[in-house]
């Protein structure tokens, strides 16, 4: 199973790409996600997350297909 | 409803003339247009700002653009409405987001436009990063509230 995961703006510099997959063999939360893909790297306090372009919590499952994406509080207008 | 995301200059008064030309069947029902025009200043957080720039979620931000306007319409009595923000590089005066409610009386485009505009502030996945006037970069964490003095 595989999972297209996102980062925008700050997240995309803090790890480095702005695209990553990961692959999973078994439905895992978002905040799962972002500890198998950056180990080394613990996740800011106010991320947000979006799974398929709706918000998520971080706790929501992400399944086999779906784009995940990471960001910061958003700044526009 | 028109929702657009741009990526070169917006020119408000050319949009709305452009779209109202086109909004025949509203002809003699609009009552109120409430417009919006948020622009870039040269200045943040105490600091001079020479440049922006102005990130976003391709798919996602039109997806909420558009859920943000749908609700505003289940909210209020509208006729029509339209969002446009920019995207890229922007300078001081650059317009960056254009917000317009066309309603048969006023309290609706009003209040509908005001809601659109501050939603869309904590809602819709844009982010912007400065280019101070030193040359030094930072991304904006967070935005100012629309209702403090």
């Amino acid at each position: 199973m595989s999972i297209k995961v996102r980062y925008f703006a700050s997240l995309k510099e803090l790890v480095g790409h702005g695209e990553a997959s990961c692959n999973v063999s078994a439905p895992l939360s978002a905040r799962a996600v972002w500890q198998q893909l950056n180990p080394q790297q613990p996740m800011p306090n106010n991320v947000l997350a979006a799974i398929n372009m709706d918000y998520a919590e971080l706790d929501a499952l992400v399944a086999d297909g779906d784009e995940l994406a990471f960001f910061p509080p958003v700044t526009g207008g | 409803m028109l929702i657009a995301v741009h990526e070169q200059a917006i020119d408000p008064w050319q949009i709305l003339s452009a779209y109202q030309a086109e909004q025949q069947h509203l002809a003699g029902k609009v009552g109120a247009t409430n417009i919006f025009v948020g622009s870039m200043r040269d200045f943040n957080q105490g600091d001079g700002v020479q440049s922006m720039y102005l990130e976003h979620y391709p798919g996602m931000t039109e997806k909420q653009l558009r859920a943000i306007v749908e609700q505003a319409g289940q909210q209020w009595s509208l006729l029509d409405s339209l969002v446009v923000h920019r995207v890229g590089e922007v300078r001081p005066d650059d317009v960056l987001v254009l917000v317009a409610t066309w309603a048969v009386h006023r309290g609706d485009a009003y209040d509908a436009n005001r809601f659109i505009m501050e939603t869309l502030k904590s809602a819709a996945p844009f982010w912007k990063k400065e280019t101070l006037a030193g040359g030094e970069q930072r991304w904006v964490e967070k935005n100012s509230d629309g209702y403090q003095a």
